[in-house]
């Protein structure tokens, strides 16, 4: 700040025993004017065909990474570039074409199909893995099993002490992702609004919108009031999972969720994770997808907490 | 008649003159970037909608009141604590403790103001939340008061080092002639140094709204991020959402042009004319001070 203002006392100085100081603005503008102007369009550079673009989802980024180094270290002659930012700049990158393959942990909407068409892509959809949503409270909370219908009470503000779940008699504190996270939409529609389209349920506002993983299981760990949820692969030990149920048929069942639960169908807060390509994959974007199909890549999927996809 | 200048000069004097106008060029580019881009929001949204309650900008939400009155809750709070913390410490340094004290303190302080906010976030979460929660039996640490008193914490080094100077600058002879007349040290301090030093110690207040109103990282960490609106005087101890941690949260993964991102960009619109408040008033007291002990002087 305070440099700021030497400077500007500096620039009001030099204004009063100057006569050309118009001269200097304008050559500024006319440098500002002329800077180069990024270009959107334009595709990154193809000199071998062994390179592609990954770009999309923060969940799956890890695992887009684990993929991208393995298959590099068989073929060392190929390059595969990954970056995050989510699932909406992924997919906004593929409509653009600037990029190969889009990461998704949704799937792509209506809308953004039009876009892409209208842009000339036609995206061919992909489901790479599975994830499963775990819902996480403190270890030395007593609650061990909720319903979906819980669940969605808790998170719109119908139920807040643990009380009316068998608990203790303490406050809930809820933990939720931010809003523009992937898993933070997955849950609003898979368990607030319990799947149904007209639905308007919100979370409640005394929801705390945290901005990591990282920052949801800090609060976990230490907080016995605190309820949160997040992605099977950022759970740690010292975090108690609690087992869901979707509450429906005549004895509710309750799931622990793990790869096989996800498989099967029987946990209820379980997402694809998608990979979109530009037209049917050509080249080495389908060598590379084919590759990502192998028990090999598949392996990576499990080491990283995330869900195989069952192999046909 | 203009005595012929070396040809260096010149050259110096067309780069302090370039860079003195780059300043102010700069300026006025990004205030006209964040009205290009903030402006649309206002066609796109309708006022009413703004002064809703709700923040939810997946579903059309766009209630900034939340967001607006938890920074104000915040950076009250945290004045409230850094002000009287701030300006004692620097009147301890500057009049009250021995040189040898003052070398130590003085330079302490300032490294306490170059901590990276994020170290302080940190803390915050992972300690001072979790002992709030617990001492004041709290459903959570992360609340408005965990990011009032770092935010304090970012605020006293600035405002310390800013009123010292200030404070140090006053004349001996103010203070000499004070206690001649028979003031205590306390009435010299109170009384004739702190006033003298008015202007000075005004700007380091101003300064560290400045920093706590325009703080993000820390806040994005410890208050929680729930876009509440207050119900009552326990605001100050429920999570709350500022409008910062709003644009540092949401900017990454908007979609360019979309009406929330407009409406990120009239949050910050929103932020540039609060601290433009902020400055404008400390500059016009400021300069009303300085005449009237200007005119009492001579």
């Amino acid at each position: 700040m305070s440099s700021l203002i030497t400077v500007l006392k500096v620039a009001i100085i030099t204004w009063m025993y100057s006569r050309i100081h118009l001269v200097f603005i304008l050559l500024l503008l006319m440098l500002a004017a002329c800077s180069p102007q990024p270009n959107n369009d334009e595709t990154p550079q193809l000199d071998s065909s062994e390179y592609l673009n990954n770009v999309g989802s923060d969940t799956m980024v890890n695992l887009a990474l684990a993929w991208a180094e393995q298959y590099q270290q068989i073929n060392p002659s190929s390059t595969i570039s990954v970056t995050g930012g989510g699932s909406g700049t992924g997919i906004a990158s593929l409509i653009n074409k600037t990029t190969d393959i889009a990461n998704a942990s949704r799937r792509i909407k209506a809308v953004e199909i039009d876009n892409a068409q209208a842009n000339g892509v036609e995206p061919i959809e992909f489901i790479v893995a599975k994830d499963a949503i775990a819902v996480i409270v403190n270890p030395n909370n007593p609650v061990d099993q909720l319903t979906l219908q819980q669940l969605s009470d808790i998170y719109s503000g119908k139920i807040s002490n643990w009380a009316e779940l068998g608990g203790e008699d303490r406050p809930i504190v809820r933990l939720s992702r931010e809003t523009n996270s992937g898993t933070h939409v997955h849950f609003l529609e898979q368990v607030l609004r319990l799947g149904s389209k007209e639905d308007k349920t919100l979370f409640s506002t005394d929801t705390l919108l945290l901005p990591s993983s990282e920052v949801i299981g800090a609060e976990i760990r230490n907080n016995p009031n605190a309820i949160g949820y997040d992605g099977l692969g950022y759970v740690t030990p010292d975090m108690k999972v609690i087992v869901v149920s979707d509450g429906l048929g005549e004895e509710a069942e309750f799931i622990y969720p793990s790869a096989e639960t996800v498989n099967d169908g029987t946990y209820p807060i379980a997402r694809d994770l998608y990979m979109y390509t530009a037209g049917p994959p050509v080249g080495f974007v389908k060598t590379y997808m084919d590759w990502i199909f192998s028990p090999e890549a598949q392996i990576i999927v499990t080491q990283l907490g995330f869900v195989p996809i069952n192999s046909p | 008649m203009q005595i012929p200048k070396f040809n260096s000069e010149s050259i110096i004097t067309a780069i302090i003159k370039i860079i003195g106008y780059s300043a102010i060029l700069f300026v006025g580019l990004i205030f006209y970037f964040l009205l290009s881009e903030g402006l649309p929001a206002i066609i796109e949204v309708p006022l009413s909608e703004f002064l809703q309650t709700r923040w939810y900008p997946i579903e059309d939400y766009y209630g900034i009141l939340p967001l607006l009155v938890g920074s104000l809750v915040v950076t009250i709070g945290a004045l409230i604590i850094a002000v009287p913390l701030g300006l004692l410490t620097a009147i301890y340094i500057a009049e009250v403790a021995s040189r040898q004290t003052k070398e130590i303190l003085k330079p302490l302080v300032e490294l306490l103001g170059g901590f990276p906010s994020v170290v302080l976030g940190f803390l915050g979460l992972l300690i001072l939340s979790q002992y709030l929660r617990e001492i004041m039996n709290l459903p959570t640490g992360l609340s408005a008061l965990t990011g009032s008193l770092i935010l304090a914490g970012i605020a006293i080094p600035a405002i310390v080092s800013i009123s010292e100077d200030a404070l140090d600058a006053v004349p001996q002879s103010y203070r000499d002639a004070s206690l001649a007349l028979g003031a205590t040290e306390w009435q010299t301090i109170w009384w004739v140094t702190l006033p003298a030093a008015k202007s000075g110690v005004l700007t380091a207040i101003m300064l560290g709204i400045g920093r706590a109103i325009g703080e993000t990282m820390v806040v994005l960490m410890v208050t929680g991020n729930a876009p509440m609106m207050p119900t009552g005087l326990d605001t100050l101890f429920n999570p709350t959402r500022t409008m910062t941690a709003t644009i540092a949260a949401e900017m990454g993964e908007v979609a360019n042009g979309s009406t929330h991102y407009h409406v990120l960009f009239f949050i910050g619109i929103v932020l540039f004319i609060i601290t433009l408040i902020v400055n404008v008033t400390a500059s016009t007291f400021v300069f009303r001070r300085k005449k009237r002990s200007e005119r009492i002087l001579s």
